[in-house]
């Protein structure tokens, strides 16, 4: 693709008949002064690496989530009243429970194509949250968050934040069992937060416990309040990759100053459309095979009743696991009981997130680093940053496993007990081994690295010196080659620099919103608009 | 059945003797006024009156046998050898442990007055015998056959009684009201079993057992007799329909296909994110690298 004839080169059949898209091109151009911006965007570069594009992982699940997620805000009613319900679904007929959970049981019965959407939707949004937590690996074990980029690390920290939000709201609306015990937990750590806690739960269940009005705030915080909060950081995210260029290795040709890949148009495009489809199929067979959030197992929610292995989905299994492994630690003083469930779901993804938070700058300053970096580094070149990431990973993994311990326990004919005090020891001492034992790892792959370097590969071909020494052979190491061109060759044109749209790139906003008022509405034409489209094209 | 009209009379056990009693003691008192005055037309006559009195007991005999309820008398016969044959499999397989006359030992409990539905849920899960000794007993094909089963829940039965096994017919299965059952499972069983029958650990490597392979009896019997860490649902906390509806409950759910694809092992949450994790993203983590080796142009 990077082959093709560069932006001077001759251009054989030319303007015999302006195609229909680029008549189009002319019309919007000439009214709106799209051209040069568009032209700009559309020839950007973008790094070729493959772990540059597990964020689009998450980016396509969101889309995917907001196109099902409109087609089953259709369908659902989320409302506290209760009905007795009279759908298909025998073994619930004539029970008593929510109009939430009778139109989900609806969606999921008696809806065309609805119970494929409610699992793509709760798919994609397991999948949205997961890759966000590997992007997050990729970023973090690059150094990509190094400056100048700390501000679009928080804007990702705040994404990981409200995707667990916006799933835990999504998962708690059906007001099945499931979901009911789960809001039934969430006000609990509401309530454990020492003076405030009460009032925070009042607050955000409108009363008592389990209310009568709190499913339409929660469904109006995951279709609304979130996914606005959501867009919102991602768009502001991309603008930001996009204004401030996408880091990438070093490697032959590539500076601190240069970005070397693909432009937008039409190879990254291409791409990236071919990888929204992937997503896309991955979702589809996901959803269409694989059953998730059997609501009609678990029965309508009522407080007196809970199954076992009760779960949440996997964004908040750590804060499950932390939770079964803390010891029942409860003060009271002052006139004040802290709850012991305050330690492990207040305080610990409190200290967790809000290191993760400021990592960028914890870094720079003990490292000393002021400087801004465009150039990533491997995993194995910062030691210290990739063990703290493995010990964090291993921590978190550990709390993870926790969570669904009791699932494992009965998988794995083991006792609960062992499972629960096997978290409680490994907590403790599987971070810092995986500290260690990167480090240690990394250290050696780096010497490998300079061995090789400074002395060569080894070719094991041993020879006698004339003294009788014995002595292997070593190749150096060859140069690597550059995959393709520095600078890509195709540069996508709509038409000739220094037309219409470009004529236009001086002037001022208001003037420019002005002609293309003007334009709009009269038959005065922008200068050049009425001229032939020649010159190079491609 | 044609000597139904007569039976009540001829039959009824109180009735007979009184007919008959006054000829045996008017004999009796005969035979001993006889003895001392007329000793050969005595000894005679008292013949004659043993005669009339074994006949008139054989016949009374006969007539109960040929006239009673005539399904008791060969069950009892049965039964008695269902015992016996029960009785000789206990002393071999069972007594080691609960022994010799099901007093218990120091490895077994006793099982007098557990009934004879206790007997039938452990030996036809195959918890009993034990094939290991551990937290809990766990569910293996059954060692015994169910008449061998049957056998030595007789012979049990006769030790102080206990609870029946219960009978539950297909037909009330099927008129089983599903939403009652379901209402009752998720009151009652859920909170050990899971919401979808698959079970869960207790503590200490105790468990409560997955319904995956459970009949309707065993269902039935285990709420009974609340065998092992499981709590007893009397009669009068759950009735015969509210139990047979739990049954059909449990067998409708785990039957019915699941409408959403693969059931992922109906343990909600935790097998979903595993699948989110290795398929999901190790998947689409796949086609990153395969797009990205691709590239390479």
């Amino acid at each position: 693709m990077t082959t093709t004839s560069g932006p001077g080169a001759p251009a054989p059949k030319l303007a015999k008949r302006p195609s229909p898209v680029r008549k189009m091109n002319r019309a919007v151009d000439e009214r709106f002064h799209t051209q040069r911006s568009l032209r700009e965007n559309l020839n950007k570069v973008f790094p070729d690496h493959w772990s540059f594009m597990i964020g689009e992982i998450a980016l396509y699940s969101f889309v995917i989530l907001l196109l099902t997620g409109i087609y089953l805000t259709l369908f659902f009613d989320p409302s506290n009243t209760e009905i007795i319900y009279d759908g298909s679904y025998v073994p619930l007929k004539g029970v008593e429970m929510s109009r939430a959970y009778a139109s989900t049981l609806d969606i999921s019965f008696d809806t065309r194509a609805g119970l494929v959407f409610r699992q793509i939707h709760h798919w994609a949004a397991l999948l949205f949250v997961a890759a966000i937590i590997v992007h997050l690996f990729r970023v973090f074990f690059t150094g990509a968050y190094r400056k100048p980029r700390e501000i679009n690390w928080l804007i990702g920290v705040g994404l990981l934040v409200m995707g667990i939000f916006e799933g835990f709201a999504g998962y708690s609306l059906p007001d099945d069992l499931l979901s009911g015990t789960g809001l039934r937990i969430a006000s609990s750590i509401a309530q454990s937060i020492p003076v405030v806690g009460t009032w925070a739960s009042f607050l955000v269940f409108n009363g008592e416990w389990p209310g009568t009005n709190f499913l339409p705030r929660l469904y109006v915080a995951h279709i609304l309040l979130i996914p606005g909060l959501l867009l919102a950081l991602i768009g502001a995210h991309m603008g930001i990759l996009w204004f401030q260029k996408h880091t990438d290795f070093p490697g032959p040709g590539k500076t601190e100053d240069n970005v070397v890949g693909h432009r937008v148009f039409p190879v990254f495009a291409v791409k990236s459309g071919g990888f929204f489809m992937m997503v896309f199929a991955m979702l589809a067979l996901l959803g269409g095979l694989a059953q998730i959030n059997p609501i009609w197992l678990f029965g309508p929610y009522d407080p007196s009743k809970v199954s076992s292995a009760s779960q949440p989905d996997f964004y908040i299994g750590f804060l499950d696991g932390s939770t079964r492994l803390m010891p029942p630690w409860e003060f009271r003083g002052l006139g004040h009981t802290v709850a012991a469930v305050f330690w492990p779901t207040v305080i610990l993804p409190g200290i967790l997130f809000t290191l993760l938070a400021l990592y960028p700058w914890l870094e720079s300053k003990f490292t000393g680093d002021r400087e801004s970096h465009n150039l990533l580094q491997r995993p194995r070149e910062a030691p210290t940053r990739t063990a703290i990431g493995a010990m964090s990973i291993t921590f978190y993994v550990v709390l993870w496993i926790s969570g669904g311990n009791d699932v494992i326990a009965k998988t794995f004919s083991i006792s609960l007990n062992a499972m629960t005090w096997a978290g409680r020891v490994g907590i403790i001492i599987l971070p810092p081994i995986a500290y260690v034992v990167t480090k240690k790892l990394c250290i050696a792959l780096n010497a490998r690295d300079h061995e090789i370097a400074h002395h060569g590969i080894e070719t094991g071909i041993i020879r006698q010196l004339p003294s009788g020494e014995f002595v292997e052979d070593h190749r150096p190491k060859p140069d690597p080659v550059p995959d393709h061109p520095v600078v890509p060759t195709h540069r996508f044109e709509l038409s000739p620099p220094g037309e219409h749209g470009n004529g236009h790139g001086k002037t001022g906003v208001a003037t420019r919103a002005r002609k293309a008022v003007t334009g709009f509405f009269t038959e005065e034409k922008a200068e050049g608009g009425e001229e032939p489209v020649s010159g190079a094209r491609h | 059945m044609t000597a139904s009209p007569d039976a009540p009379e001829a039959a009824d056990p109180a009735a007979e003797p009184a007919v008959a009693r006054p000829a045996s003691v008017r004999g009796r008192l005969v035979s001993a006024t006889a003895r001392r005055s007329r000793p050969a037309s005595a000894r005679r006559r008292r013949r004659s009156s043993t005669l009339v009195l074994s006949l008139a007991l054989m016949a009374t005999g006969v007539l109960w046998t040929v006239l009673a309820p005539s399904g008791s008398a060969q069950d009892s016969a049965a039964d008695s050898a269902a015992v016996r044959e029960g009785r000789a499999l206990y002393l071999q397989g069972c007594s080691t442990c609960h022994g010799l006359n099901a007093a218990g030992t120091v490895s077994g409990p006793s099982l007098i007055g557990v009934g004879e539905a206790a007997v039938d849920f452990q030996m036809s899960t195959g918890r009993m015998p034990l094939a290991k000794p551990g937290a809990q007993a766990e569910r293996k094909e059954p060692s015994y056959s169910q008449v061998q089963i049957d056998q030595i829940a007789a012979y049990i039965q006769t030790l102080g009684g206990g609870i029946e096994k219960p009978e539950v017919s297909e037909e009330a299965l099927a008129d089983a009201d599903l939403m009652f059952g379901g209402e009752l499972y998720r009151a009652n069983c859920a909170q050990c079993h899971q919401a979808a029958g698959e079970g869960a650990p207790l503590t200490y490597g105790k468990y409560a057992p997955a319904l995956t392979n459970a009949t309707p009896e065993q269902i039935v019997e285990a709420m009974r007799v609340g065998p092992e860490s499981m709590p007893v649902f009397a009669e009068s906390q759950i009735d015969e329909e509210g139990a047979t509806a739990v049954a059909a409950y449990i067998l409708h759910m785990r039957d019915t296909p699941s409408p959403g694809g693969h059931k992922l092992g109906s343990y909600g949450p935790v097998p979903e994110g595993l699948l989110a994790w290795l398929v999901g993203i190790g998947g689409l983590l796949g086609v990153c690298l395969w797009i990205g080796a691709r590239q390479k142009v």
